[in-house]
């Protein structure tokens, strides 16, 4: 352990300090829950849009199709720096925060768009039949036949995506979003030993990801049951 | 004011970017490489080892799985060289992504493990195969099928990971895009050929380990 | 009064043509055995005429009005006179046995929630599941799933009841109680098109029996009859198979 480190300690654990890595944690969590709702809510719309018939809407199912496997296949930070610097062009400031939003929900919809769609893919295709020949309209048989279906396979892998947004989001440090790693590098800009800033972010983290894993096993279990609780 | 798109500027640094890929699909090599190894330990000394050694694996997973990898190079990139250990940028990042993917691998391999059927061991035992025939015959080939779908996703999503190491300086394919960036100032330009150029190289490596599942180990895969 | 008449119908699937030419026709009060090889076409036959699968050619007619499987409205107007039974059941997985007969009726043809239930208690009581209603199906025996399923297609008062193969899913031990239901309903006149492999029920409750083989019909005649002597070396064939195989 290098020198110094111990006799810091006092210095780096104050209210001060606490008070502004936990404030940075909760725009964390923040940040990935704007992600995940956003992302279930578009990605789901993508993911009926792709159950749709017919010629008429063909070139949106085309392009949900097309956003999905694209936005699969960029990295987080290159999202970020697209979003980052398209909102300068239009000469108005974005307020950091809104473009991590942005950026984790276009890449939190692609992914949530493929796990709504497993899921919807779940519920079997005679299911679909028997709606349809008792005159159910699309949106009724999802409403009153799929959706209740699918929803159990679609809780568990979109929490995981949550937390595992948890961590992703420690990218929008890179543009300036003040999120728990952001705080952590400005402690250390501030002459704190890494070790201490990095060590307590990280634990920070931990703290967050670790009881919701958790959670989410149990809630695993928990919907695991037999179709129709 | 209005701004104009214009790729033009871009173009011509494109060999330099796509030099840049090559970089970053060959960091993700190695580190998936070196996570391999970590990660076959770790799912041995899970199944297999002693209880201390079991519970040091499962530590070592829960905690690289519980927080963000660019925190942890972050971690070895300003801890190690106060600890008098010097390493590259890139020496750094290999690091970190390894010890990162040595904790998903461990858990995607120990699961491969879970799945070879007793019927089979039992059917090799009453074959009379020894120990070292059975498990090349039956487990390895049952693992590497079960396994390579997993793995290969695995590998992508390193392939992804690998622009955080332009946060360190590395000049992969997002941080030859900062240089050009820097040089150009045409930032949504650079960015979105990146981008593109991301979903081509994932798609190349995609198509690539869907061949080689194919042919060598009789693994389909879905192309996209 | 339903009359149904199907003429020179084909279908396909990816571009393989299954059904080449059926015509039959369904007048009001006939129960019709549909018997046959299986991938004969029966299936497809029934999927097509409930608008599950678009014909390729021929004409379906109902009191004489075309139906025009291109039109949302006609499949519309046919589905609210024609029910159908599957041979998987097919039950709603997220409803109990009550759920699953009152649905439709109520969310979709919009009729007071208490006037259907009545008549949905009723219905699964007439099918033996009154201590059953509010289970849901994967607590239900295939045979319980099947008597749901008939019950649920009831409650829509089709006009014509389409049965595809509904004890073929059985164990032989629950067929019994699926039979006697459909023997209650043909009793009552209601008209039906079974298709079945149960030779022996055919013949009690057919008024006419049709042979499918290769995606048309191949004989058609009286149940006492056709059983007795087959015209056609087909049904000869499949018949003569068929009894030594069930008796
Ligand atoms: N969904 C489908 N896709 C492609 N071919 C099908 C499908 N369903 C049935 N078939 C084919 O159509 C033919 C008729 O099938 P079907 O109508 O189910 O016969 P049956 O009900 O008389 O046993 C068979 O050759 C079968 O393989
Ligand atoms: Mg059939």
């Amino acid at each position: 352990m290098p020198h110094g480190v111990i006799e810091q300690i006092p210095r780096f654990l104050t209210w001060y300090n606490a008070a502004f890595l936990l404030r940075a944690a909760s725009f964390t969590l923040a940040l990935s829950a704007v992600g995940s709702v956003v992302g279930i809510l578009a990605g789901g719309a993508i993911a009926v849009l792709r159950r749709t018939r017919g010629w008429a809407l063909a070139p949106l199912r085309g392009l949900g199709t097309l956003y999905v496997e694209l936005f699969r296949r960029i990295p987080f930070l290159v999202t970020l720096l697209l979003v980052f610097y398209a909102t300068q062009l239009g000469g108005y400031d974005m307020p950091l925060f809104a473009i991590g939003a942005i950026a984790v929900s276009l890449i939190s919809t692609a992914y949530l768009a493929e796990i709504v769609r497993a899921g919807l893919a779940s519920v079997h295709p005679n299911q679909w039949h028997s709606a349809a020949v008792a005159n159910f309209s699309f949106m009724q048989t999802l409403r009153l036949v799929v959706i209740p279906q699918a929803w159990s396979v679609v809780l568990p892998p979109a929490f995981g995506f949550f937390i595992m947004f948890l961590k992703d989001t420690a990218l929008a440090s890179q543009v300036g979003v003040v999120e728990l790693t952001y705080a952590g590098k400005t402690l250390n800009n501030r002459g704190f030993a890494p070790v201490l800033t990095f060590g307590a972010v990280l634990l920070l983290y931990f703290a967050m990801s670790y009881p919701l894993t958790l959670l989410g096993r149990r809630l695993e279990v928990l919907v695991a049951r037999p179709r129709h609780r | 004011m209005t701004y104009t798109l214009q790729f033009g500027q871009v173009t011509r640094y494109l060999p330099f970017l796509a030099e840049g890929g090559l970089i970053s699909l060959a960091l993700a090599f190695l580190a998936f490489a070196g996570g391999m190894v970590l990660g076959l330990l770790g799912a041995m000394g899970r199944t297999f080892g002693p209880r201390a050694v079991q519970r040091g694996v499962q530590a070592y997973v829960v905690f690289f799985t519980n927080t963000p990898q660019l925190v942890q190079i972050y971690f070895l990139f300003f801890v190690l060289p106060e600890a008098g250990i010097l390493l590259s940028p890139f020496q750094a990042v290999l690091l970190g992504m390894t010890l990162n993917a040595g904790a998903y691998l461990t858990e995607i391999q120990r699961a491969g493990f879970a799945t070879v059927p007793r019927g089979e061991l039992d059917a090799a035992e009453t074959l009379g195969m020894s120990l070292t025939q059975s498990v090349r015959l039956v487990i390895l080939p049952h693992v590497v099928k079960t396994l390579y779908a997993p793995l290969s996703n695995q590998y992508i999503i390193m392939v992804l990971g690998t622009s955080m190491a332009a946060v360190f300086g590395v000049e992969e394919l997002t941080g030859r895009a900062f240089s050009v960036n820097a040089e150009t100032f045409r930032s949504v330009e650079v960015f979105s050929i990146v981008g593109a150029m991301y979903i081509v190289l994932t798609l190349i490596a995609t198509l690539a380990l869907s061949v080689v599942g194919r042919l060598m180990f009789r693994v389909r895969m879905p192309t996209l | 009064m339903p009359d149904l008449a199907i003429a020179d119908l084909h279908a396909a699937y990816a571009g393989r043509t299954v059904l080449g030419g059926v015509s039959l026709n369904v007048a009001s009060g006939d129960v019709v055995g549909m018997i046959g090889p299986s991938g004969s076409g029966k299936s497809t036959l029934l999927r097509v005429l409930v608008g599950l699968l678009p014909p390729v050619s021929g004409l379906v007619t109902l009191d004489g009005a075309t139906v025009d499987y291109r039109r949302k409205a006609d499949v519309r107007a046919l589905r609210d006179r024609l029910a159908i039974v599957f041979q998987q059941y097919n039950l709603f997985q997220n409803m109990t046995a009550l759920e699953n007969v009152m649905v439709a009726p109520v969310r979709i043809r919009g009729r007071p929630r208490t006037e259907v239930r009545a008549e949905a208690i009723d219905l699964l009581s007439r099918v033996g599941l009154s201590e059953r209603m509010n289970a849901y199906p994967d607590q239900l025996s295939g045979g319980q799933q099947q008597r749901v399923a008939i019950a649920r297609a009831l409650a829509l008062k089709p006009e014509i009841l389409l049965l595809d193969e509904v004890t073929s899913a059985l164990d032989p031990e629950l067929v019994g109680d699926v039979l006697d239901v459909i023997r209650g309903l043909a009793a009552a006149g209601m008209t039906m098109l079974i298709v079945s492999h149960e030779m022996s029920f055919i013949r009690d409750v057919a008024s006419r029996v049709v042979m499918m083989a290769d995606g048309s019909i191949v004989e058609e005649g009286r149940p006492a009859e056709f059983f007795r002597e087959p015209q056609t070396e087909r049904a000869r064939a499949f018949v003569g198979r068929i009894r030594w195989h069930r008796d």
